[in-house]
């Protein structure tokens, strides 16, 4: 990992970070020592099989958990509490207020966090609604809403905050595949034209590829490092293995302890 | 994995033709939208089927009175009618209705007041949670009239006596429904609520009470209905324990004087003001909130 040396400092900075929770009868560890860096712009995928800590990671960048070891930073200050720089999407339909019309949870966001008010904090929420393509449905309530649409408004609310980093925790899960492809795809549409900086927690391969710029793979029970790969977007076959990416990402994620070897010579190659 | 696929594909049947067609554009699709004939519609209206079954209990009621034929008993329905309208334009009635009214309104909002203070308290420390939680369990089940003899020498007889009990009828019934409604908020909204920074008060009132807002209007209606039953029951049971007497002391009167059809003109006026508040109050609350917002069908 460190053959990168970043040209500016990362704006986030997980270091070695061990992290637990506890059930009714066990205490589980999530994710173990795991570090990495998000650089400003990037589309950083965390990818893993269930089990691997990826969502209970995001937690922890958004503040609400603390890590048992290890540090969080963001712009060099350590993580304690969720906030509006770090604005985060969901996997759940439910994460908008049902009381609140498309516009006025937009507006919500920006009031109870103190950023705007009154007529400027409408016409960025109208301006961050437009984007998605939704300003005919701005006085809709979120029920009236398809399940697409609902995580549009969500993906929304948390630009128009314009947060240091968005955290999108698999927000196109609970969507069926055709919108999902669409959805990737205007996620790109908009990331192409505000370059903000985006973590983003996938299980699906294909999902990462697309979406991601660099891809952080984790091993599960309990999460640990596996690789960081970088993607253009594009599903390729890579000339010195002969091998495409989607297939040699698979093969990381499930191959036994004994093939491990072989495989780290392949890394550099891809790296 | 490649030979199980190639396995699975020659097994299948003998290939068909494909084959591609545009969409026809300028065709008559028919009827796609059928109005309602005039009979559905007036069957789809809700006040319209509850007056039918309200006026078939009444001709019900008439025929078995009038079958019956003992006013001491059951007085028909027209003969309640009538006694009612003369006690209303006597003005002893409304008189009376407002007087429970009055006390009704004084102890369901100081009831309802002590109960929010109470579960903010609870959703914010862990000891006021249990606090809340032992004390419902303990009190709820507590007829608040079995209090009432204890109050009337704490208060004398007198208004004290009745708010009290109706605080302790309201109060219970509306903490233990809003309590449950914010323990069953969402959790990716309480954590939208944290991410956008919010915390404390601001937290309570802006995304546990309209996020629980059907739990808390069934709260506020069971505890309406419990304060009635109260101060129904302890004027009846305790005689005016205010000067001027309510409800309750109107129907005992004529209870005491055999004036059945006006014992049945005040239950009738119970129920009546019942029905208007739910139709009235608790409907259009529910229409302009949980209903709009897609929280209740």
């Amino acid at each position: 990992m460190n053959q990168h040396t970043p040209i500016e400092a990362p704006l986030l900075q997980v270091r070695g970070v061990t992290l637990q929770y506890k059930t009714k009868e066990h205490l589980v560890t999530a994710t173990y020592r795991v570090s990495f860096d998000v650089l400003k712009s990037e589309r950083y995928v965390l990818l893993g099989p269930s089990g691997c800590g990826k969502s209970t990671l995001m937690k922890a960048v958004g503040g609400y958990m603390t890590p048992t070891e290890g540090t969080i930073t963001l712009k060099g200050k350590s993580i304690r509490k969720p906030g509006p720089d770090r604005m985060m999407v969901f996997q759940e339909f439910d994460q908008l207020l049902p009381w609140k019309t498309v516009k006025k949870n937009v507006i919500f966001a920006l009031e109870s966090s103190g950023k705007m008010r009154g007529r400027q904090a409408e016409e960025k929420a109208l301006d961050a609604i437009d984007k998605v393509n939704l300003t005919k449905f701005a006085d809709n309530y979120p029920h009236t809403l398809s399940g697409g649409m609902k995580q549009r408004v969500a993906i929304a609310r948390a630009m128009a905050m314009e947060p240091d980093i968005l955290l999108l925790d698999e927000p196109f899960a609970a969507l069926d595949a055709l919108t999902r492809r669409k959805m990737q795809d205007e996620l790109m549409q908009l990331w192409a034209d505000t370059k903000f900086t985006v973590l983003f927690v996938t299980h699906s391969i294909p999902e990462a590829i697309r979406i991601g710029s660099r891809i952080l793979l984790l091993s599960p029970h309990p999460g640990q490092v596996k690789a960081e790969l970088n993607s253009d977007g594009e599903d390729r076959v890579n000339p010195a293995t002969g091998v495409k990416l989607s297939d040699y990402i698979h093969g990381m994620l499930f191959s036994d302890p004994a093939a491990a070897p072989e495989i780290k010579d392949v890394e550099r190659v891809h790296d | 994995m490649t030979d199980a696929s190639s396995i699975e594909r020659t097994s299948t049947p003998p290939p068909r033709p494909e084959y591609f067609r545009k969409e026809d554009l300028n065709t008559d699709f028919g009827i796609v939208e059928k109005p309602l004939t005039f009979a559905e519609r007036l069957w789809n209206h809700g006040g319209l089927r509850k007056s039918v079954l309200l006026i078939a209990l009444a001709v019900g009621w008439e025929v078995y009175a009038r079958h019956l034929n003992n006013a001491l008993l059951v007085p028909t329905f027209t003969s309640t009618i009538e006694a009612f309208w003369t006690a209303i334009l006597s003005g002893e009635l409304p008189g009376k209705a407002m007087n429970s009214l009055r006390l009704l309104l004084q102890g369901y909002g100081l009831g309802l007041v002590l109960a929010l203070l109470f579960t903010a308290f609870a959703m914010m420390t862990r000891i006021g949670n249990d606090l809340l939680e032992t004390l419902t369990s303990m009190f709820n089940p507590l007829p608040a009239i079995a209090l009432l003899p204890l109050t009337l020498i704490w208060f004398g007889l007198g208004d004290k006596s009745i708010i009290f009990v109706l605080v302790h009828s309201v109060l219970w019934a509306v903490a233990l429904n809003t309590h449950s409604g914010f323990k069953s908020v969402s959790n990716t909204l309480r954590m939208v609520g944290r991410n956008c920074g919010l915390k404390g008060i601001g937290f309570v009132t802006k995304i546990l009470i309209p996020a629980a807002f059907p739990s808390i209007l069934t709260g506020l209606k069971i505890g309406w209905a419990f304060a009635w039953r109260t101060l129904i029951a302890a004027e009846l049971v305790f005689g005016a324990t205010s000067g001027k007497g309510g409800l309750g002391w109107f129907i005992y009167e004529a209870k005491n004087q055999l004036e059945i059809p006006a014992v049945f003109a005040g239950l009738f006026t119970v129920i009546l003001i019942g029905l208007l508040v739910e139709n009235l109050i608790f409907r259009n609350i529910e229409r302009v909130t949980v209903k709009r917002w897609g929280m209740q069908n």
